[in-house]
């Protein structure tokens, strides 16, 4: 594979979500999905997956740790609409009902290299009080129609959400092809010859 | 105390020292001691004791002695100190008395005040006496003075004596006066105040103990009453200890107020303990115990001896060692009680407070307001009252209610502000903060930013230099000559310097130079048309030069010449004064030239200038000439013309002689020569030898004779000036005046004094010399700076002028900055008597008084204002970026191009514009700057363009040119995809690279949009329609890309899913629930979840039918050639419903055969190509119960509700008739093997549209099937004997019938429809009734559809009865059956259901539902229910029928519009897209509810319990079933007609017709062809034929199963072949709906070897371009 002439770069991204920092919560477990824009397209790995529950170490830190594995190759033509990661997160309420604890996105760094992000998390909030009440009471707290929502600007002004916790991931990317294509994506500082 | 104890013993040293000399002295004296004795402490005790011993002997006469002695002593004493300033010690002690002496009351007020003032008193004594005190004692005693100088002469000797020998030892003066000065240093300081304080007092007091034990000698102890000299002198000397102690305790006081129990009052009590130990010693001493308040009575001393004895004693005998004192607490508690007051709590008696014999009176008993008092704790009051009462007019404090005066409480109860409960989301929105930018004050900004900063220092220097004088009102009228005379020396200087006379001359020599060259170059040759314009410029140029030249010249030799003259005046005027006041003198210095070479240049100056002169006016001439020419030419072609006329008038006049020829003479001749042109004048020839004696003339006028001495004046300030003394007196006056008059400038910064120079003195020149350099550290914006010019004469001063001053730009900096001159003027009147002339005054030089002038004071202010520089060279400006405006200006000054009009530099074109018209000479250094300016504009470098550009920088960005990326096709291709272009909204992955992206890509998008000009009538057939189809596809586009844009607007429930809020209702129903049993015997469909559509993908769809059964499915006909008697009758609508079925039950009834399955029907649908099927029943009637899945796939697998909506996809529901053929292949095997072909039957089909089982979410009912009208080989089972009473109701109906559910899995959510309002023209009022009838109905009976406004085409909302007017329909139709009406009135209708139908929501996707006039939509010829039914209804008016529209529900179209009409006694409901109606009570009506009917006049709502046509009344006028909307409160207010007043048809084609029908046969023949690709299709051209002819029969029935006869005979002329085959009813939009009908019929399926097919075609036309279809298709199999 080694054209003169590529006519896609790639993007590899291999990384995890590391850990959650939901101060309120316990027994949370989160998926993750990929959103990206029409040029894009997954080559292999998962673009959605689901991780297991995990509860609060006894540690201060009281992270809820999942260390869930992400790998996946994306090639495109045009780095509009730049893959984004979409993480949700769900656990139990007080009653045992599965609720979203928290939706988040960002975009998968550009840069070759070990990028840690930490990405803040909100729920969207109930329209009014009595909706929040029986929300609760039914564990049926309002979600988005789709988690790819939150990757999106449009029709977000229509929402209203409350920040709920934190998610730090990992990534590692590796991109072919990108210079070739014209798109120069590490910055002319960081580049230092190896040693 | 260590200085105390030195002080102590320096005294103590003094004290011998002068005890020692005080021996020597003489009693002169020693007769002083007393009276410093009596101020001293000493002197006090002492006079105390002398009182009390004087108690013993008082007497008169030895009082009076007294006196008289001491009068004499006084006297003495005076005379003294008048004659000699007293050396030292005892001199300054005497000195004191008599000061005090005269002084007494001074002293006397010194003495009881304070403190201050007795060391004022003790900085008396040491400063030498007064002039005055002498001067005034000396006045009173001068009749002593002999006695006493003789006296003092010898007290000096013996002074200065003693001097010598204090000068060995220490001189106690010198210990003293450096007292005194840190007394009045130190004064205010309170490092160490007691020390200070103690110190002087503590010495003076030792010096008065010495005085009082020498006052001890002075016997004067006898005299028992103090005399008026004691009482003066005790009151004089202050220095008792009483003042002394309370100064000191007052000391205490303070301090400890301040600072409590510190080592310091200890210290100051020891040091008073000190300070009382040695009162005590001295006490002890006296042998006396005293108390400190001592009569001042008391004799001073008690007798000499005890004087003379202290004298003896050595320092041990003052000393006493004492242990220190203590004073008890009880004591203490006493004596303080005398200086401290602590306020009782307790309350103060109401009495105490009030002026006595007043009551209190309340303020609020009489009804006066007043307001509620703060809160104070009452024991805080209490002791703030009594604290008050304590001091004096405490009372005051009280109010009239004996209560302290107080305000009322300014709190109030309840906050000012209104609450603002934060709600989450609605805060008032008059409290919405809302935030603003911050905005710069304009204050703020004249602060220069980082100011306080380390680097914000800002320091201006204003260096006022000096000021000279152009005119004051001291001037001498010398003065003014000489000032005249020195302004046109420095205007000769700057001419000089400039010597624009030269440059002139040269640049003119250069030029004529110049056209010298160019002739001389082209002598040979024709010049060129550009060089002779050059020439002509050149020479232009030349003659303009000249001219300013000559006028310079002229002005230098005025100059000169005025130089000359007004030194000679001032030669004049010098010698008529007498004097010279001005140091002027003009020296003229002669240059000498060489007269030859002067004469020739001049000479050939002038020729040049002759042959330059006579150059152009002959040029002129020329010039002139030659317009003369032309205009002698125009003059006399003219007169030709004119004679020409005449002539041709004569010869008319000689023609028509007879004819009144005098009159056309006159009026001729008037008429048509018009005005005549004056004849020109030839031009003079010009002067050529008066020109040479001009330019002579004007030579001699402004140059200097050839030969000439060039003179160059010089002016110097060399004349001598005329001292004072031989000036007259008004010349005196004057210099006097001059020399008191002085000059101050005040600088104001921004309008604020800062600073002003010292005051300087007119200089004799008038110049004022200041020099002085004022650094201004700022910190506003520099705004202004000015100067004021003050002069001031003896003490007053008056503002001369004010000069502004430029404030510097940044880059002026201190040490580069020039000095400027800025001129200043004053108008004010100033005259004098003296030789000035005054300012604003008349005067003049001649002795007569002639020539009279009159000058105001003015002068020149040479300053300097820059910024200064710091100490390393930084500039301490403020950055000039922030001064913008302020610093504006400064900078406009030097804006060349502002001075000349052009705004800023942006106006380049302008400049170069303005440079070239007025032609600067770019050599002119005055011009170097704007010569460079153009330059760089000019080179095309900086083209300023003439518009304007927001991001004027934008093109330096652009990497490409605008033309080039649209020329890219990748770049096309994703501005496409944004743009949401449906070919393009879903394409993936557009390439990385140009290359790879094809030209194909555009192909379809190209053609799409090349068509959108173009109309294919190929695939139309019929051009109209083409049209048609074009616009509905471009009003389909726009309302499509309107609603892509809407997509974009979300609301909530698109992105969040949240739970409804459970009412009560859902509660109780929640609850009801689970009472019910887990699995009821009929379970209900339950609601399922609704799924949005946003992300969904392809298979995610799915559509599900359920086929439940089928009712009256035809059956199959034995095949008899029996032909049937057709039961033909007379139709009607009373007898249709009836005789219909009971004719057919007739028809057939004996014909079944027993055993033979009737029919085996099932049902195929077909949706999107994909063909599912039911197991096959058996039976008319059968029941499949069977549910099929269809996958749903959106096109370009968008499932937005945008494109749901769009998609036009139909469900077609079939029924077929399986038939089982035998085939017997072979005789033989007939026993073993059965063969038998499967045959499939099209007996009926359903078709629903996608977008409404996608409005609906399900359609659930019985439906009629679409039945050919004419199906060979089938006929209508009749009900097998009445099985019960549906099958009664049923049997009462035509038609096949089938019941369906259908329903989309998931659940979609149907889209919103209008979120937007749609403007109108309807009167506000209506609309709010019609919202409010809306909402009203839709509250009582939400599934009632209720209708007011409607959108129209143009998308604006038109109230619904606006669309219901009579309109008559086609001519043709009404002459069709002139005589039954009810047959016309069926083919009206059928000829609206004609009209294509295409659903609004299809086309306009759920935006809204579209109602176009009836007229549009015959042109459109396409349109839903509504406009299918509003066309019916208006020509069911028209035809005189009561009828009105329904809005209801109806299946399975869902929301509807039907057309209701009063028939005699009853009500049909019409089917306007079907053409079909139904009685009020028709069980199979589709329609279900009847939510309102409109007419013109008015809408009701149905508020009946039922809204089932069959169960409900019509009658309208009966308000309990019928809400109006216009109703008596609000009456029709006359709302016109939206639709036209007639419609105009198109007339009938019948060519295009027949075309239309030969292109669709042709058409469906190969497509027929083409469906079977595998076996042949073979055309029954009989069969054709034959069905060929039924059709306009059938065309003409209507449709109606009255083919019956035909049928037959067609069978019996086929006899030979199994037939099956019907024909098909269309209305005609396109051609391809009526191949999509071929198509799902399935004839061409059959697969039997030997098939023949037969196809006919008919087209029959109706006025308006409706056409009706009629496609008859028939496949024959040979049965034998």
């Amino acid at each position: 594979m080694t054209s003169n002439n590529p006519s896609v770069f790639l993007v590899m991204v291999n990384g995890q979500i590391e850990s959650a920092n939901f101060p309120e919560y316990d027994d949370l477990y989160c998926k993750y999905c990929f959103v990206y824009g029409h040029d894009w397209a997954p080559t292999s790995g998962l673009e959605e997956g689901i991780s297991q529950i995990t509860s609060k170490g006894r540690d201060s830190s009281q992270r809820l740790v999942w260390n869930f594995p992400l790998d996946i190759t994306f090639k495109s033509t045009n780095p509009f609409g730049w893959p984004q990661i979409v993480v949700s997160v769900y656990g139990p309420d007080a009653f045992g009902n599965d609720v979203v604890r928290g939706y988040g996105a960002v975009h998968i760094p550009l840069t070759p290299g070990r990028h840690t992000r930490t990405i803040p998390m909100f729920v969207p909030e109930s329209t009014s009080r009595l909706q929040k009440f029986t929300s609760w009471l039914m564990g049926r707290r309002p979600e988005y129609t789709d988690p790819k929502v939150v990757a999106q600007g449009e029709g977000r002004e229509v929402t209203r959400v409350r920040s709920q916790g934190f998610v730090t991931l990992q990534f590692n990317i590796v991109t072919k092809d990108m210079k070739k294509l014209g798109y120069d994506t590490t910055s002319t500082e960081q580049v230092s010859p190896p040693q | 105390m260590a200085t105390s104890s030195d002080l102590r013993e320096k005294l103590r040293n003094k004290r011998r020292a002068l005890q020692e000399s005080l021996g020597k002295v003489k009693d002169d004296t020693q007769a002083l001691v007393p009276y410093d004795s009596d101020a001293t402490k000493e002197s006090d005790h002492t006079a105390v004791e002398e009182l009390t011993s004087r108690g013993d002997d008082p007497g008169e006469a030895l009082r009076r002695s007294l006196k008289a002695q001491r009068m004499k002593k006084k006297k003495k004493l005076v005379e003294e100190m008048s004659m000699e300033i007293p050396p030292e010690e005892e001199v300054v002690k005497a000195e004191v008395t008599t000061v005090q002496e005269l002084q007494f009351e001074q002293e006397e007020l010194s003495e009881d005040t304070s403190a201050e003032g007795a060391r004022s008193a003790r900085l008396q004594r040491d400063l030498p006496p007064l002039p005055v005190l002498r001067a005034n004692s000396s006045l009173s005693e001068s009749s002593m003075r002999q006695r006493v100088t003789e006296k003092l002469i010898v007290a000096k000797s013996i002074a200065s004596r003693k001097m010598k020998q204090e000068a060995s030892q220490e001189p106690p003066s010198r210990l003293q006066s450096l007292r005194d000065r840190e007394l009045l240093t130190r004064f205010d300081r309170e490092a160490d105040p007691d020390l200070h304080e103690a110190e002087p007092s503590f010495a003076a007091r030792v010096k008065f103990q010495d005085a009082a034990r020498r006052a001890i000698r002075d016997k004067r102890g006898e005299t028992g009453l103090p005399t008026a000299e004691e009482a003066y002198n005790f009151f004089t000397f202050n220095f008792d200890p009483e003042p002394q102690e309370r100064r000191s305790k007052g000391q205490t006081k303070t301090r400890s107020r301040r600072r409590e129990g510190e080592d310091q009052e200890d210290e100051l009590d020891q040091e008073e303990e000190e300070e009382e130990e040695e009162t005590e010693m001295e006490r002890e001493q006296e042998g006396e115990e005293e108390s400190r308040d001592r009569d001042e009575d008391a004799p001073l001393v008690r007798d000499e001896e005890e004087d003379l004895f202290i004298i003896d004693q050595s320092a041990q005998d003052f000393l006493e060692v004492k242990k220190s004192e203590y004073i008890g607490y009880n004591r203490r508690v006493l004596r303080e009680r005398e200086i401290l007051f602590t306020p009782s709590m307790r309350a103060v008696p109401a009495s105490s407070k009030l002026p006595e014999n007043v009551q209190p009176r309340y303020p609020e008993e009489e009804g006066l307001y007043v307001g509620e008092r703060p809160p104070v704790t009452l024991s805080n009051q209490n002791i703030l009252e009594n604290r008050i009462l304590k001091q004096d007019q405490g009372k005051k404090w009280f109010g009239d209610d004996g209560r302290i005066m107080a305000l009322p409480d300014p709190i109030k109860e309840s906050s000012s502000r209104p609450p603002l409960y934060h709600l989450e989301e609605e805060l008032d929105p008059a409290l919405q903060t809302v935030y603003r930018k911050a905005l710069k004050s304009k204050y703020v900004n004249r602060y220069i930013a980082g100011v306080g900063d380390t680097q914000g220092d800002y320091q201006l220097d204003v260096d006022v230099s000096g000021l000279i004088f152009s005119h004051h009102p001291l001037f001498s009228r010398e003065h003014v000559l000489g000032a005249r005379l020195a302004q046109l020396y420095d205007q000769y200087l700057s001419r000089q310097h400039k010597n624009l006379t030269c440059l002139l001359t040269d640049k003119l020599n250069g030029l004529r130079n110049t056209i010298r060259n160019m002739l001389e170059l082209h002598s040979g040759e024709g010049i060129s048309h550009v060089t002779q314009h050059r020439i002509a410029e050149y020479k232009q140029e030349v003659r303009h030069t000249r001219q300013l030249r000559d006028s310079e010249q002229e002005k230098d030799r005025t100059l000169l010449k005025s130089i000359i003259k007004v030194w000679k005046e001032l030669k004049a005027l010098r010698e008529f004064q007498g004097f010279t006041n001005t140091p002027y003198k003009l020296y003229i210095r002669k240059e000498e030239v060489q007269r030859a070479l002067d004469e020739r240049e001049q000479e050939a100056e002038i020729l040049a200038e002759v042959a330059e002169l006579k150059a152009e006016s002959e040029e002129d001439y020329e010039r002139k000439m030659s317009e003369y020419r032309r205009q002698l030419e125009e003059w006399k072609s003219w007169r030709r013309k004119q004679k020409a006329l005449k002539k041709k008038q004569k010869k008319r006049r000689q023609q028509s002689q007879d004819v009144n020829e005098e009159e056309d003479e006159g009026e001729q001749s008037e008429e048509e020569l018009g005005e005549e042109p004056v004849k020109p004048e030839a031009p003079e020839k010009p002067d050529i030898a008066g020109l040479e004696q001009q330019v002579r003339e004007k030579a001699c006028r402004i140059r200097r004779k050839p030969g000439e001495p060039v003179l160059v004046p010089e002016l110097t300030a060399s004349s001598p000036v005329t001292p004072n003394e031989q000036c007259p007196r008004g010349e005196f006056a004057r210099r006097e005046d001059a020399a008191k008059c002085s000059l101050f400038i005040k600088v104001l910064y921004n309008d604020k004094e800062v600073s002003r120079t010292d005051s300087r003195s007119l200089n004799a020149d008038f110049r004022v010399h200041f020099g002085q350099i004022f650094n201004l550290k700022i910190v506003n914006w520099p705004e202004s700076i000015k100067l004021q010019i003050y002069e001031s004469v003896s003490s007053f001063s008056s503002l001369l002028a004010e000069v502004c001053v430029p404030i510097p730009e940044s880059s002026v900096l201190t040490g580069s900055a020039p000095s400027e001159e800025l001129e200043f003027s004053s108008n004010q009147r100033v005259t004098f008597n003296h030789e000035g002339v005054g300012s604003d005054v008349p005067f003049s030089f001649a002795a007569d008084g002639s020539n009279r002038q009159t000058l105001l004071t003015s002068g020149k202010l040479s300053c300097c204002v820059s910024w200064a520089v710091g100490d390393d060279d930084v500039p301490l400006a403020p950055p000039s970026s922030q001064s913008g405006a302020d610093m504006h200006s400064g900078l406009r000054q030097m804006d060349a191009i502002a001075c000349i009009g052009a705004s800023g530099l942006n106006d380049m074109k302008r400049l170069g514009k303005w440079a070239a018209e007025s032609r600067l000479d770019p050599n002119d250094p005055n011009n170097a700057s704007i010569m460079q300016l153009l330059s760089v504009a000019s080179g095309g470098e900086v083209a300023i363009p003439d518009y304007f550009r927001l991001e004027q920088l934008q093109e330096e960005f652009n990497f490409l040119s605008d033309e080039e990326l649209q020329r890219s096709r990748r770049f096309r291709l994703l501005r496409l995809r944004s743009q949401e272009v449906a070919e393009f909204r879903h394409f993936k992955t557009i390439p990385a690279t140009e290359r790879e992206i094809s030209e194909k890509v555009f192909e379809d998008y190209e053609r799409r949009l090349k068509e959108g000009e173009l109309v294919d009538t190929k695939e139309h057939i019929d051009a109209h329609r083409a049209l048609v189809a074009k616009y509905l596809q471009k009003v389909r586009e726009s309302v499509i890309n309107r609603f892509l844009i809407a997509k974009h607007h979300y609301i909530l429930s698109d992105l969040v899913v949240e739970e409804e809020v459970p009412s009560i209702g859902v509660l109780g129903l929640n609850l009801f629930k689970l009472a019910e049993p887990k699995r009821p015997l009929k379970p209900r469909r339950k609601e399922r979840k609704k799924v949005t559509a946003q992300n969904l993908s392809d298979g995610d769809i799915k559509l599900l039918l359920n086929i439940i059964r089928g009712y009256d499915i035809p059956i199959r006909k034995p095949h008899t050639s029996k032909p049937a008697a057709a039961a033909k009758s007379a139709r009607s609508y009373t007898e249709t419903f009836t005789a219909t079925a009971s004719s057919q039950t007739a028809l057939q009834g004996n014909d079944w055969p027993l055993g033979q399955p009737v029919i085996r029907p099932f049902v195929e649908v077909t949706f999107q190509r994909t063909v599912l099927q039911t197991s096959t029943a058996e039976g008319p009637n059968p029941c499949w119960n069977e549910e099929l899945v269809l996958p749903f796939s959106a096109p370009n697998g968008d499932y937005s509700t945008s494109n749901l909506q769009a998609v036009r996809d139909e469900v077609f529901i079939n029924i077929f008739d399986e038939v089982l053929h035998e085939v017997v292949e072979d005789e033989r095997e007939r026993g073993s093997t059965v063969h038998t072909r499967i045959e499939r039957h099209w007996l009926g089909s359903i078709k629903i549209p996608f977008s409404t089982i996608y409005l609906q979410s399900r359609i659930d009912g019985t439906f009629k099937v679409a039945t050919p009208p004419v199906l060979l080989g089938y006929s209508k089972e009749q009900s097998l004997g009445s099985e019960g009473g549906y099958d009664a109701i049923r049997s009462l109906s035509e038609g096949t019938f089938l019941t369906l559910f259908i329903t989309i899995e998931p659940q979609l959510v149907p889209g919103d429809t209008i979120r937007e309002k749609f403007d109108t023209q309807e009167v506000e009022r209506l609309l709010l009734a019609c919202e409010i009838f809306e909402k009203d109905a839709s509250q009582r009976f939400p599934d009632r559809p209720c209708l007011t406004t409607v959108v129209d085409i143009n998308g604006k909302s038109v109230f619904i009865t606006r669309f219901i007017r009579p309109l008559a329909p086609p001519k043709e139709l009404l002459d069709a059956f002139p005589n039954n009406l009810q047959e016309a009135t069926e083919l009206v209708a059928r000829y609206v259901s004609l009209i294509p139908f295409l659903p609004d929501s299809v086309s306009f996707a759920g935006i809204c539902d579209l109602w176009s006039t009836c007229d549009q939509f015959l042109t459109l010829l396409a349109g839903d229910e509504e406009e299918h039914a509003v066309l019916l209804c208006n020509y069911f008016l028209s035809m005189g029928k009561k009828a009105w529209l329904i809005i209801g529900t109806a299946i399975p179209e869902g929301a509807t519009a039907y057309v209701l009409t009063q028939e005699q006694n009853r009500y049909l409901i019409w089917n306007p897209s079907t053409g079909q109606y139904y009685g009020q009570y028709d069980t199979f009506c589709p329609l279900q509810t009847i939510g309102c009917l409109v007419n013109a006049d008015n809408v009701w709502f149905n508020i009946q319990v039922y809204a089932a046509p069959m169960r409900m009344s019509f009658d309208v006028t009966k308000p309990k079933f019928w809400k109006p909307f216009f109703s008596r409160s609000f009456p029709d207010p006359g709302l016109s007609s939206v639709q036209p007043e007639e419609l105009v048809y198109r007339r009938i084609d019948k060519a295009a017709a027949a075309e239309l029908q030969d292109r669709i046969e042709k058409v469906l023949r190969e497509k027929i062809m083409e469906w079977r690709p595998r076996h042949p299709t073979r055309w029954n051209r009989y069969c054709t034929a034959t069905l060929r002819q039924f059709l306009p029969k059938l065309e003409l029935s209507g449709g109606r199963e009255m083919a019956e006869e035909h049928r037959l005979e067609l069978q019996s002329l086929l006899g030979d072949y199994r037939i099956s085959g019907f024909p098909l009813h269309l209305p005609f939009s396109e051609i391809r709906p009526i191949i999509e009908a071929v198509y799902s019929t399935g004839v061409h399926n059959v697969e039997t070897p030997n098939v023949e097919f037969a196809l006919a075609v008919y087209v029959y036309p109706y006025p308006s371009n409706v056409l009706s279809v009629w496609v008859y298709i028939a496949s024959l199999v040979r049965t034998r």
